[in-house]
């Protein structure tokens, strides 16, 4: 076991700095916010927020998508000021004015949306804004080193020279969480760091969470999972409608209850209903293709999906689930093999013509592939259809159609904003993939595609959006589930495919599908093996 | 048609071919500097109006040329600093906002030089500087090492610019701010000070770049000058895939074709002068068309940053 690195040892990669120095910032002790208040326009984000957070210990925030987490986590980052309220460094009030204030305060914050330059390597974003050992000049081999010392540390394994676009999401968090171990930050924000996770990773994260809140670090930690919460902090804070509705003590609560506080009503299981399926709706024969990091990301892939089935593509991030629904979105190049929609050879269809054979789409990257984020949420309800002759006669938008049909989909599906004309970018995570939900299954789809469709969602959205799923494969379309999330493949999937760098490694019946039995099929281990 | 390629003919071009490069290279790697940290400015031609302008008028007036190229380069930084609050701090279409910074440099330099020096007049410029031992190396020492020395500068400035973008500490930022702003920001970089003082280095650089125009090579000035070198040195950029090698590759394409466009004007004098000059921007667009790979373009270029947008 390597010497740890305490929370309060300096960056090396700054500049030597003299003992007298390293002690100039003390560990933070306690870390309290006190009425916070932060509106945005038409939206009360905050509504004077009481929130503290002690060395050693992880807090968990919960809350609905829309509850204001990020908002308050942003915050005390500095990217906002607030419109009313105090931040308290060990009882001291401090007024931070851009994130730089709040580094240098010992804060650091893992965001929702990754803050990472992809054509920039890890070292390079490591070392992004960092005075170096030789300015003017760039100490990547310094960073390099420290980076592989604190990977080690904490178990956070990552290739200093790699770029950040060839990594996988599992691959950028970990970067992410070095960024700021590296600024020896010693209070660290963590927003929804899981929902990108797969189980084992998740526990990965979790033992490096605990040993860091053993070294004396102060975490805050914000998830929609509650087993999540409930494993690895001390305290839950709830949020509803920017208002704490509660403190529990996480040893002496419940999932139940954390869930009534969070949605404020009662939230139930799915009922699985028996359904007939029907033919092939979509098939892959052989699929090949390139992957991000020039290596052959799939590698012959076979699959049949029948109407009225959903199939569960389980597997551990970065074997080629991206590369797959890529290749069958119509977005990478299908190097062999064939896709088959409908019978229809669409191996190398545009993405609009899949979209004409009734094929959907929910992309993993909501924000890159399935939105644009400056359009309202009318505009972006209506990206496919603008076309249709409901909505547009010679080529002129019927407004009024579009208005009426918006406002009833943001009814249907709960999406929670405050206005069609609404840019994307404000609603929140859960909200834009809610839309994004709206906009694909009500065109009624043949063939639906769903990549990580619940990642980043509250818990209350997850339940609807399993239930619209069902829907779909009740009304006889073929659903292709891609998720990282083993409870959602059980709970959603008739069968059950492996995947394991870029093959498929098996195809199980949900009844044979055990977690022990995928978990194994995840690492690679074919059954017979295991013995 | 023959005469054209005789030694001494061809030795001419390939001199007045490096000669050639200097304002592109300056006015390009100047708005290298500010694409990638993410701010397009289209008004570099006006830039290098005043820049040329203001080097003739104190060059003409006191008699030093480094005076001259010192003015070119405050008035090029002012110039660069006024693009850069409109278009960072107002926020404004960085496109149409050039353009207004070009006709403004455009209509200024022309009339300050109808009110205070009237009628063009030429001034001993920056002379050639024989480098010793490589200045008599036969051939490659008349076509290199016999430049003045703000030609020197221009072909030194590559690497350097080279250096700072990809080996140094603000080299990272500002690869970092016109990719990715908001990554930048989470960690303190101050996005607006990037951009502000890569604007105005690229200012700087524009102004060398007129001034190398007035007072190293033509030593003259008169109403438009620089007949769109500065749009030239944009496309460049684009040509160059942001980065200051393929810049210098394409400068020195586009200088060698407008040397040679310029001695076929002198020897073949029965072809019509205006298809010859033409050429350079011919070559621009089909260079553009054919050579550019978009994906090297910085991501935020032309996008204004608000922080706390995912
Ligand atoms: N920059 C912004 N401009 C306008 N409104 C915003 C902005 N950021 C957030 N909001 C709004 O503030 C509210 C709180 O959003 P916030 O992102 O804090 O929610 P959250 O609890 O983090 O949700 P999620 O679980 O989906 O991430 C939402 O209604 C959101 O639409
Ligand atoms: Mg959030």
């Amino acid at each position: 076991m390597p010497t740890l690195t305490t929370a309060s040892s300096p960056a090396p990669g700054l500049t030597p700095a003299p003992a007298s120095a390293i002690a100039r910032r003390v560990a933070i002790q306690r870390v309290a916010m006190r009425g916070i208040v932060k509106r945005f326009p038409g939206v009360l984000a905050n509504a004077g927020v009481d929130f503290d957070v002690n060395a050693g210990e992880v807090h968990a925030l919960l809350g609905e998508n829309g509850a204001g987490k990020s908002t308050l986590m942003r915050q005390l980052y500095g990217l906002y000021p607030p419109d009313a309220g105090e931040i308290l460094i060990d009882g001291q009030p401090h007024t931070f004015h851009s994130p730089a204030d709040a580094i240098r305060a010992g804060i650091g914050m893992i965001h929702q949306h990754f803050m990472l330059v992809p054509t920039l390597t890890v070292a390079e974003n490591v070392a992004l804004g960092l005075r170096s050992s030789r300015e003017p000049q760039m100490d990547l081999k310094v960073v390099a080193a420290r980076l592989n010392t604190l990977a080690e540390a904490y178990g956070l394994k990552v290739d200093p020279g790699a770029y950040i676009w060839q990594l996988a999401v599992g691959e950028q968090q970990r970067v992410e969480i070095l960024k700021a171990l590296y600024r020896g930050a010693s209070l660290i924000i963590l927003d929804e760091p899981t929902a990108v996770l797969t189980p084992q990773e998740v526990d990965g994260l979790f033992a490096t969470l605990r040993r860091m809140a053993g070294e004396g670090h102060a975490l805050i930690f914000i998830s929609h999972k509650l087993h999540e919460v409930l494993a690895i902090s001390q305290r839950v804070t709830v949020l509803r409608d920017g208002h704490v509705v509660g403190e529990r003590a996480a040893g002496s609560v419940g999932r139940q209850e954390l869930a009534q506080l969070m949605v404020g009503r009662e939230v139930k299981a799915l009922p699985a209903q028996a359904v007939q399926t029907g033919g092939v709706r979509l098939a892959l024969e052989g699929v090949r293709a390139q992957g991000d990091r020039g290596t052959e990301g799939l590698r012959g892939v076979s699959l049949a999906i029948h109407a009225g089935e959903v199939l569960g593509l389980a597997g551990v991030s970065g074997n080629g689930q991206r590369e797959l629904a890529e290749c069958l979105a119509g977005l990478r190049r299908v190097s062999a093999g064939r896709v088959l929609l409908g019978g229809r050879d669409v191996t190398h269809a545009s993405p609009r013509e899949r979209l004409l054979a009734g094929q959907a789409y929910i992309p993993e990257e909501r924000m890159r592939d399935g939105a644009i984020k400056n359009f309202s949420v009318l505009e972006n309800l209506f990206l496919h259809d603008h076309a249709a002759p409901n909505y547009a006669r010679w080529g002129v938008l019927n407004t009024n159609a579009m208005r009426a049909r918006a406002a009833a989909l943001v009814q249907r599906f709960n999406v929670k904003t405050p206005g069609l004309e609404t840019p994307l970018k404000n609603l929140s995570g859960g909200n834009i993939q809610k839309l994004i939900l709206a906009r694909e299954l009500s065109r009624q789809p043949r063939v639906l595609i769903a990549a990580q469709p619940t990642r980043g969602v509250d818990i209350g959205a997850t339940e609807y959006i399993h239930q619209q799923l069902l829907a779909q494969r009740a009304a006889g379309t073929a659903i292709l589930l891609i998720s990282e999330d083993l409870d959602e493949i059980l709970a959603l999937s008739d069968r059950i495919a492996v995947i394991y760098e870029g093959a498929i490694m098996a195809v199980l019946p949900r009844g044979q599908a055990t977690p022990a039995a995928l978990g194994l099929l995840m690492a690679g281990v074919h059954g017979h093996e295991a013995g | 048609m023959a005469e054209l390629f005789t030694l001494p003919v061809l030795l001419g071009i390939a001199f007045s071919g490096i000669r050639l490069a200097t304002p592109y290279l300056y006015a390009a790697l100047g708005e290298t500097f500010a694409q990638r940290s993410g701010v397009l400015n289209l008004g570099v031609d006006g830039i290098m109006l005043m820049g040329a302008f203001s080097a003739f008028f104190v060059a003409l007036n006191t008699g030093s040329l480094w005076l001259g190229l010192a003015a070119a380069a405050v008035v090029g930084l002012l110039m660069g600093l006024l693009m850069a609050l409109v278009s960072i701090t107002f926020k404004a279409e960085q496109g149409i906002s050039g353009i207004g910074l070009y006709m403004f440099g455009l209509g200024l330099s022309s009339l300050l030089f109808r009110t205070t020096v009237g009628t063009v007049k030429t001034i001993s410029g920056f002379q050639p500087v024989k480098l010793p031992l490589l200045g008599d190396l036969p051939i490659l020492g008349d076509i290199f090492f016999r430049h003045s020395l703000l030609v020197y500068g221009a072909f030194l400035a590559v690497p350097l610019a080279w250096f700072i973008l990809e080996r140094t500490t603000w080299g990272l930022k500002i690869r970092a701010v016109g990719q990715q702003p908001a990554a930048a920001d989470s960690l303190g970089v101050n996005v607006t000070a990037v951009r502000y003082a890569c604007t105005g280095l690229g200012g700087v650089l524009a102004g060398i770049a007129g001034a190398s125009l007035s007072i190293a090579l033509t030593n003259l000035f008169q109403e438009n000058l620089t007949s769109g070198q500065g749009f030239i040195a944009v496309a460049l950029v684009y040509f160059g895939g942001w980065r200051p090698l393929g810049v210098l590759g394409g400068a020195l394409l586009f200088s060698f074709v407008n040397a040679f466009q310029l001695w076929m004007q002198v020897l073949v004098p029965e072809m019509e002068a205006d298809i010859a000059v033409m050429l350079p921007y011919l070559l621009t667009i089909a260079a553009l068309a054919v050579a550019v790979n978009r994906t090297r373009q910085p991501a935020a270029l032309a996008k204004p940053f608000e922080r706390g947008e995912a």
